[in-house]
């Protein structure tokens, strides 16, 4: 069971989570002005990457937030999460860092 | 007659009875008739109602009778008297002002449980995933979150003694109330004799 | 004489607590604090199990969660037999019941051992190669045959009636492990003040101190430094020790699995679990889990007697058991000298065979040498002799080539052997750490850490005890964020081994059985085989030869068998791998794992504030997502149809009283709420007045229908929305999702007032008279309140927010109320209804009336590839609208084409064949196969108002198919059945606004 630290609660386990897929996916402003590829990329097409992804994750049996979070598809591994709207303070595609997780509950809040 | 059902008479799901399981050291104890709010509202001030709303997210203020828990940035519910129903939400309305909110009676989609014991914490974490310890989840914290399959409300009411109050959803009550007197039973008995 | 191989003294047990069990029967006495396994021995009973392939006498070979072959059958009492325990962890109590397996009829005459003489025939492999044809046999022949010879032991038949307890539970350093090196870093940690578990499998913590008795720490005892240790840790209130806990898994992010044996070893249990899952997040973990000793392998080495020489040492001193009078200890290294020391000091027979030669060997010569004990160095094990127990070890020399000297036979009626040690690094794999090959050490360490994790002690490969006790502090102390260090004074280890895969023989290699895995029969050559037909991964080495399978996974063979296979591909062992490390560390109880979700428990039963009223009504009940709904009321002697028929009938020319409260309910609330509605769903939603309800129907982003209900304008800025029973938590996610992520900017709030109302569905011509005298505040007259018109009054003096709307066709009102009110409520109405004959009903006449009117339900005539305009509901979509959820995609290529599947209704040429839902629909029966399916039935009953059967289905371009003869499957053939509008009853819609 993965342990995620929510922006608002802190860590929390996986059970209060759903996961919403790839972060970073504006709904387009104006769908009417898409052509049917651009629609259906919007709709249907998602990176899949070995390492780390952007994803959506909302903390529904908590504080029922939608946040994101950077997330390392080989290791599971958080590397951030941060809030709606927000932008994650690395961009680069980090290697799949060999730092242990290390954290409970109360260090988050602490 | 009939009438007077109203506001005197709610058939609550789990009655009164209250439960000591095989003297365990825990009390369950299923709450009594009360009102509950759900207060939404993005820019909060400080309070509405007297009720605090610069509390940090999953923190409960208040007493046992009249208590606001902040379950996220813009979301607290709120516990209190059933004669202070009627007027709650104008008095928050009032306070409020322009500011943007809902605030839905939930007094009947809400079951409280009050758990305490010694030993409520360790029943509590047969099912609640969370860090119940004191630096963790002291007097004073409150946040939505699972026991078992049910999701809840946990409210650990302010002071030494170890309190909780669980709330549920009316249809959950039973399993969640069932699951708390399973757990009980023999949580102290350990592998160790 | 009881106990003829009790030592005199010594030991753990409780002398002054005898305990009784019955092995086979066969009452058996042990002391307190015995295993079963040490007190089969104390009693002189080696032979305790027949092998899973050859049906071999075997016995005992271990003394702890390693053991392969001594698996019992435990009976607690009905519901409470389990197969496959290992004597050698389960501990002796009175009352037990063990029991041994795969023999029939008896383990002493057991028939299948022939299947040891067909041995040529049961080669790596024999089930693949021997049951492939004929292909008729699979099933027939086959399958009955392996499943009748595979397994151990039997099944309860019965269910469990023990209990089973969670625990999540939260720590800064859980030590896995109460040897010396766990006991240590519990130590380090818990003087941090941080919070520390420590578990251990056994009984008692100490692990390998718990049988040295000769070794000192800090110039006491080892056995008074535990008692002084322990102190410590018990005197801490930060310290939570937990024995017979094993831990089992580990999983992402510090999540580990423990598994507390609770009761088993207590005869009278009281009301506590029998075992309890502890699910513990650590902030760092200690592994200090130890090692396994490795077995040697040479022909016959699997006769009862034969033990692992570390085991005799632990019989002899933990247990105060001699496992036999005259010992052989063989062995390739160091530590099977201390055995023999310990063996020679309890007044038995010792001989101790050392492939080594004297050169290789370290100071444990000279000491065993001084103490008396006769020692082969540079000799090998080339068999053993006896059958239900070793009488006989036969070594020979051996010479650097391997070339072997004359045979000699040592008589003996025990053997202590030793191939060397592997650290058990299960869980550090399963945390999914790397792990690294040491040569020196034989051995696979714990290498790169992926989790917060740290071992410490033999499981990373120091066997020096004083050594231990500092790895383990320090590794105690990091984890706790500490620097403190601390080292250990404490009697030398013999340590050292030299590695050996299949000892050196002198017979025809491809002709003796030397076994390397115990528990699933493999013997050197049946994984020499399999490597000569070609299986080089490991992994396909171990299926095919099932080496490392089953419940001990390998823990005593896995070495040998990699590095056979190693040295038959000419490969390094880490040029061959490992294979993976699987939770569970050892066979963990179903019911663990279950705890206490069973029964009543399993899921939460969800029920409305009516459903004592419909028990007691006598309904039935259907499972609708985690809510009980009442089904169908039926009267003494009716079955479902005649129940159906007359509450369909009540409901079309009286009226019905339903209970729809489980319909999933969202306040919209805030100055947007309308904008919101708009958003969400296809529907206009601004020009909607106060008092006024609309059908909402809602679509997910790809144009496809996602859920449906009515929704009220309660005030300017308020939406009662009500969503289908199953989709409830879906909508407000749908909804909420959009709110935060897409129009933050929107001032909407939603709350699901689900169970804040209890709703009431009064439907039928009658239903307001029914009403009419109970309501206050509200004109119920037509005019005043039309249907799809909502007001808020009273009822019974309740307040309520009183629907008008139907889902039967009929003159219909939902009556919302707080739900701790419904129950009073529906009781007065339906003494009210009395008088009109009101008639209560369940879900499916529900579906029958709706589905004579054409309502669709969402889940029934929808799939979630459903549009709007397929099932009819085009005229919904607000035109006007620049944009909603789905409204783009509803000008997709493949939403526009034509040949979509349309809903459409059905009638069967024979009015009384109710069709199946789900079948399948062609236009020609005729037609080769495979057929042209063009589309599915969605939704079939028996119509009492028609008279006759109905169906609604999807059908490709069925609109344009009115009238058109179709075909259906049923299971006695295709069904003529013709296409027609969907809706069957009052087609012109008038009942419903009288």
């Amino acid at each position: 069971m993965l342990l995620i630290a929510c922006p608002y609660c802190g860590n929390r386990p996986e059970t209060e989570f759903r996961c919403g897929g790839q972060a970073h996916i504006a709904r387009p402003a104006d769908p009417a002005a898409l052509s049917d590829e651009q629609w259906s990329g919007y709709l249907f097409v998602r990176d899949n990457p070995r390492g780390v992804h952007a994803e959506r994750w909302n903390h529904v049996h908590g504080c029922g937030r939608w946040f994101n979070a950077l997330r390392d598809t080989v290791s599971d591994r958080f590397l951030e999460t941060y809030k709606m709207g927000e932008k994650p303070s690395r961009t680069e595609s980090t290697e799949a860092g060999s730092t242990p997780v290390k954290s409970t509950q109360a260090e988050a809040r602490a | 007659m009939l009438e007077a059902l109203y506001r005197t008479a709610r058939a609550l799901p789990l009655g009164r009875a209250a439960a000591d399981p095989a003297r365990s050291g825990i009390v369950i104890q299923p709450a009594g008739a009360e009102a509950r709010f759900a207060l939404r509202v993005r820019d909060p001030g400080a309070s509405a109602a007297g009720l605090p709303l610069d509390g940090p997210i999953n923190s409960v203020r208040g007493d046992d009778r009249r208590w606001i828990a902040r379950l996220g940035p813009d979301e607290w519910l709120i516990g209190c008297d059933e004669a202070e129903a009627d007027h709650l939400p104008a008095a928050i309305a009032a306070d409020l002002g322009e500011r943007a909110h809902a605030v839905v009676d939930v007094s009947h989609r809400n079951v409280g449980i009050d758990v305490s014991g010694p030993l409520a914490a360790a029943a509590l974490n047969a099912g609640c995933p969370l860090d119940l310890g004191e630096a963790a989840f002291p007097a004073g914290s409150a946040t939505r979150t699972l026991f078992g399959k049910a999701e809840i409300v946990l409210i650990r009411r302010p002071g030494p003694e170890p309190r909780y109050r669980v709330e549920c959803w009316r249809s959950f009550a039973t399993y969640v109330h069932g699951l708390l007197v399973e757990a009980s039973l023999g949580v102290g008995e350990t592998a160790r004799r | 004489m009881a106990q003829p191989f009790r030592l005199s003294r010594g030991g753990r047990i409780d002398r002054t607590r005898p305990v009784r069990f019955t092995f086979n029967g066969r009452t058996v006495e042990g002391f307190h604090g015995d295993s079963v396994a040490s007190a089969l021995l104390a009693n002189g009973i080696h032979l305790v199990g027949r092998s899973f392939k050859y049906h071999r006498p075997r016995g005992i070979l271990s003394h702890g969660p390693d053991e392969p072959s001594a698996l019992l059958s435990v009976d607690r009492g009905p519901g409470r037999i389990d197969p496959n325990n290992r004597a050698s962890v389960v501990e002796a109590r009175d009352g037990l019941k063990t029991l041994s397996q795969n023999h029939w009829p008896s383990l002493e005459h057991d028939i299948g051992a022939v299947n040891d003489l067909l041995s040529p025939v049961f080669v790596a492999g024999f089930y693949y190669k021997t049951f492939m044809w004929p292909r008729t046999f699979w099933d027939k022949v086959y399958e009955p045959f392996i499943r009748a010879a595979a397994g151990l032991g039997k099944a309860p038949a019965v269910p469990d009636p023990d209990r089973y307890a969670n625990r999540h539970a939260h720590c800064d350093v859980l030590v896995v492990g109460a040897g010396p090196a766990g006991l240590t870093a519990a130590l380090a940690a818990a003087r941090t003040g941080k919070r520390v578990i420590l578990a251990d499998e056994g009984p008692e913590p100490g692990g390998a101190l718990l049988h040295d008795v000769t070794a000192e720490i800090d110039g006491r005892p080892a056995a008074e430094w535990l008692s002084a240790t322990l102190a410590e840790l018990d005197s801490r209130e930060n310290v939570v020790l937990l024995p017979r806990t094993t831990a089992f898994g580990y999983y992402n992010h510090n999540h580990v699995a423990l598994a507390e044996r609770v009761t088993d070893h207590v005869a009278n249990p009281g009301t506590a679990p029998r075992e309890r899952l502890w699910q513990v997040r650590a902030g760092e973990v200690v592994l200090a889990g130890g090692s396994h000793e490795r077995p040697l392998v040479f022909a016959d080495n699997d006769r009862p007697g034969i033990l692992l020489a570390e085991s005799v040492r632990v019989f002899l001193n933990r247990y105060g058991v001699a496992p036999g009078r005259r010992i052989v200890f063989a062995t390739s290294g160091a530590s099977a000298y201390a055995a023999a020391l310990d063996a020679k000091a309890a007044g038995l027979a010792v001989t101790l065979v050392d492939l080594r030669t004297e050169a290789e060997c370290g100071p444990e010569l000279a000491r065993l040498k001084a103490a008396g004990v006769e020692i082969l160095t540079g000799h090998t094990v080339v068999g053993s002799k006896g059958t239900k127990r070793v009488t006989g070890l036969i070594v020979a020399p051996v010479d650097r080539a391997g070339r072997c000297g004359p045979r000699r036979v040592l008589d003996c009626d025990c053997v202590g052997m030793s191939g060397g040690w592997t650290p058990a690094v299960h869980l550090f794999s399963q945390s999914r750490g790397k792990l690294a090959y040491d040569e020196r050490l034989d051995a696979f360490l714990p290498g790169t850490s992926a989790q917060a994790e740290r071992s410490a002690g033999a499981a990373k490969g120091t066997y020096d005890l004083a050594e231990v006790l500092k790895e383990g502090f320090a590794a105690g102390a990091a984890a706790a964020g500490s620097d403190e260090r601390k080292s250990f004074t404490a009697s030398p280890t013999l340590t050292g081994f030299k590695p050996v895969r299949a000892m050196p023989t002198d017979a025809d290699p491809t002709k003796v059985r030397a076994f390397v895995d115990f528990q699933n029969d493999v013997t050197a050559k049946d994984i020499k085989l399999a490597v000569r037909e070609g299986f080089h991964s490991i992994e396909h080495v171990k299926r095919y030869t099932t080496t490392g399978m089953a419940t001990d996974q390998g823990k005593t063979s896995n070495m040998n068998a990699l590095g056979i296979v190693a040295g038959q591909l000419d490969k390094t062992l880490p040029g061959v791998g490992t294979t993976t490390f699987r939770p569970p560390y050892t066979p963990v109880t179903f019911g663990t794992l279950v705890g206490p979700a069973r029964h009543a428990l399993f899921d939460p039963i969800r029920t409305t504030p009516i459903h004592e009223w419909a028990e007691a009504q006598g309904a039935l009940f259907e499972n609708v997502a985690l809510w009980r709904r009442a089904w169908y009321f039926p009267k003494a002697g009716e079955d479902i149809h005649a129940a159906v028929a007359r509450e369909c009938e009540a409901v079309r020319k009286g009226v019905g009283i339903f209970d729809a409260s489980t319909l999933g309910k969202i306040e919209v609330v805030g100055p947007d709420a309308a904008e919101f509605m708009n958003r969400i769903y296809v529907n206009p939603w601004l020009k909607l007045e106060v008092g006024r309800c609309r059908y909402g129907l809602m679509l997910k982003e790809d144009g496809y229908i996602l859920d449906d209900g009515v929704v009220a304008r309660i005030a300017p800025d308020c939406f009662h929305v009500t969503t289908t029973t199953g989709g409830a938590p879906r909508v407000l996610a749908h909804m909420e999702d959009y709110l935060q992520t897409e129009w933050p900017d929107l001032k909407v709030f939603l709350t699901s007032t689900t169970e804040q109302w209890a709703v009431i569905a009064l439907q039928g011509p009658k239903a307001r008279e029914v009403i009419a005298p109970l309501v206050d505040g509200i004109d119920l007259s037509p005019a005043a309140f039309p249907h799809m018109a909502m007001r808020t009054g009273t009822i019974c003096g309740v307040p309520t927010r009183l629907f008008r709307v139907s889902f039967t066709g009929e003159l219909g009102f939902e009556i919302n109320v707080p739900s701790d009110h419904a129950k009073a409520v529906w009781e007065a109405i339906w003494e009210a209804g009395q008088r009109h004959g009101i008639t209560p009903y369940g879900t499916e006449t529900m579906h029958v009336l709706r589905a004579e009117k054409g309502y669709i339900i969402i889940g029934q005539e929808t799939d979630g590839t459903v549009t709007p305009d397929d099932v009819g509901l085009a005229g919904m979509i607000a035109k006007a609208k620049k944009d909603f959820v789905g409204k783009r995609s509803l000008a997709r290529p493949d939403v526009v084409a034509s040949g979509r599947k349309q809903l459409v209704g059905l009638v069967t040429d024979d009015p009384k064949l109710v069709l199946d839902e789900g079948a399948q629909i062609v236009d020609d029966p005729g037609q080769p196969i495979p057929m042209r399916m063009l589309g599915h039935v969605t939704s079939s009953y028996w119509s009492p108002n028609c008279s006759r059967s109905i169906a609604m289905a999807l059908v490709a371009d069925g609109r344009a198919l009115q009238g058109r003869p179709l075909h259906v499957t049923t299971p006695e053939g295709f069904a003529q059945v013709t296409v027609v509008d969907p809706v069957f009853f009052d087609p012109k819609g008038e009942r419903i606004h009288a």
